[in-house]
């Protein structure tokens, strides 16, 4: 068994309730997220276009973030989902350092490294991710990649023919297990938008401080 | 950046988090310097010993391993003081992964460190408390270890920035050759620095250790700055935070003036003519400036937005 992810792009509509059903579920505390969705606009008025793209972690088949764990507090589970052992966890940063796609936090309670982790504690006993139960169109789809009958790698092959299953930063060889529909370039290439200062509609923090040990 | 300015595909970002941004600061920079002039002094220390052992032995025999020991320290110091959880540092000995180049240097500090102690041991017994050590005569077999280890210890975090795959701009092989550099600069340092009476001879071996030193590494920088944007389009976005109007511009070029710019001239001519004064001054600014060398290159792939 290999558990995977994919969002069709298509159908999100950035009502973040993914977002709120992950920080409830895992309590993830302020200032801190295990799935964000990010909004780009493209284009220029009047021909605008928004854009949502919900993005956690990618639980790659080769982890930069579990290699470089010097004492394995990141570890691969028997399903695949990239897990994190917070009490064994030194707090070195490197794998904030080693995650091409930004998906790992400092916990400012704990002080220890955390993440996504495919909802581990859910799936063991047999129930869907937070986030793809709160989703209200069903743009979240989880499940056995291993397995050519199951609804997500029905959902890849489907898609696959017009070329529009993707995921984010191939070149960086990870192999990624988080797969998107309907995304472009803007989408899951963080270089191909401008971040403007004012960004976040509730303040004007767009950086955090690293926090903690510091 | 590297954004879309056409404007028809004109993408900005509407909506989103705060993100992350320094993770690694300046403990890590003071971790990096300090363990290039605790290695770099074994280096250089066994090179004079090896080559000049009659005229200076005596003194590089005491203040080499006393040296790299108080220097071995502060990187480690900081090492711990930079981990969020500094008391769990036990579990990188008893849940040792060795797929980390943090691991393995954790432990090849951490033997190099325990042979440098008792090099240190040695020498303030039977230099300085007059007294004669019981295991002396190990000092040479120690020196010959520490030099082997002083190799993956100076080089194992240049393997550590390999393995943050998100920072594209640090790559294994060239930080590989600027940590040994590195090391031979500050080691040909401290012993110029600490070798005020010894001969032009000695003097002008160590001024050309860390004249060449300073030289390639300059170069390697040189080549970054000037075409590491031809590689990759995240290397392009990271290089412009030192480009001309980047933040770290003034900072990036001021550390490469005193790191290696101006010693590089006070080696030249101090070769020239002959004369050795310049050559504390040149010492003095190669130290310095690879403090600032170092935290430019350690700060400026972190600005990057991941996601």
């Amino acid at each position: 068994m290999k558990l995977g992810f994919l969002v069709d792009l298509n159908l999100c509509m950035g009502c973040k309730g993914c977002e709120v059903a992950c920080k409830v579920e895992n309590q993830v505390p302020l200032h801190s997220w295990r799935l964000r969705v990010k909004y780009v606009d493209v284009g220029v008025y009047p021909e605008t276009k928004r854009t949502y793209t919900p993005l956690r972690c990618n639980h790659c088949e080769d982890a930069p973030c579990e290699r470089i764990c010097p004492v394995s507090a990141l570890h691969y589970l028997d399903n695949g989902i990239v897990n994190i052992d917070k009490e064994r966890c030194i707090g070195c940063a490197g794998c904030m350092m080693a995650c091409p796609y930004g998906a790992i936090y400092m916990d400012p309670e704990t002080n220890t490294a955390d993440k996504c982790t495919y909802c581990a504690h859910r799936v063991a006993s047999e129930m869907m991710p937070a986030c793809v139960v709160a989703c209200p169109v069903e743009a979240n789809i989880f499940g056995d990649i291993d397995d050519p009958t199951s609804h997500i790698s029905r959902y890849i092959m489907a898609h696959q023919k017009e070329g529009g299953v993707k995921v984010r930063k191939p070149e960086k060889n990870t192999r990624p297990k988080h797969f998107y529909v309907g995304g472009g370039e803007v989408q899951l290439n963080p270089l191909a938008s401008k971040r403007e200062e004012g960004y976040n509609l509730f303040n004007d923090i767009t950086h955090l401080d690293h926090i903690g040990g510091h | 950046m590297v954004e879309h300015t056409v404007a028809a595909t004109n993408a900005v970002v509407t909506l989103d988090v705060p993100i992350p941004q320094v993770i690694w600061g300046w403990m890590i920079t003071l971790n990096m310097w300090a363990k290039s002039i605790g290695t770099g002094v074994v280096f250089v220390g066994a090179y004079l010993l090896a080559r000049y052992s009659d005229r200076v032995g005596h003194s590089v025999r005491i203040w080499m391993p006393i040296i790299s020991f108080v220097f071995l320290n502060i990187f480690l110091l900081f090492t711990l003081l930079d981990l969020h959880q500094p008391f769990r540092m036990w579990h990188i000995f008893f849940y040792p992964h060795f797929t980390s180049a943090i691991t393995v240097g954790a432990w090849m500090a951490t033997i190099f460190t325990g042979i440098i102690f008792l090099m240190s041991l040695i020498a303030v017994k039977k230099y300085i408390l007059k007294r004669e050590c019981k295991i002396e005569h190990l000092y040479d077999k120690l020196l010959k270890a520490a030099v082997v280890l002083a190799v993956p210890v100076t080089l194992y975090t240049a393997t550590i920035m390999g393995e943050a795959t998100a920072r594209e701009l640090w790559q294994t092989p060239a930080e590989l050759v600027q940590m040994m550099l590195a090391a031979l600069l500050c080691g040909s340092a401290v012993f110029l620095l600490m070798g005020g009476g010894w001969s032009y001879e000695i003097k002008r071996d160590l001024a050309i250790i860390l004249g060449s030193s300073a030289f390639l590494s300059f170069v390697i920088y040189m080549g970054e700055y000037y075409f590491g944007h031809m590689k990759a389009e995240e290397v392009a976005a990271v290089i412009s935070y030192v480009k001309d109007s980047g933040p770290y511009h003034a900072l990036f070029w001021a550390g490469q003036w005193i790191a290696y710019i101006v010693p590089m001239a006070l080696v030249f001519y101090s070769l020239k003519s002959r004369s050795s004064s310049l050559l504390y001054l040149a010492s003095f600014s190669a130290i310095a400036g690879l403090y600032i060398t170092k935290h430019v290159w350690l700060i400026i792939p972190q600005l990057l937005p991941l996601s």
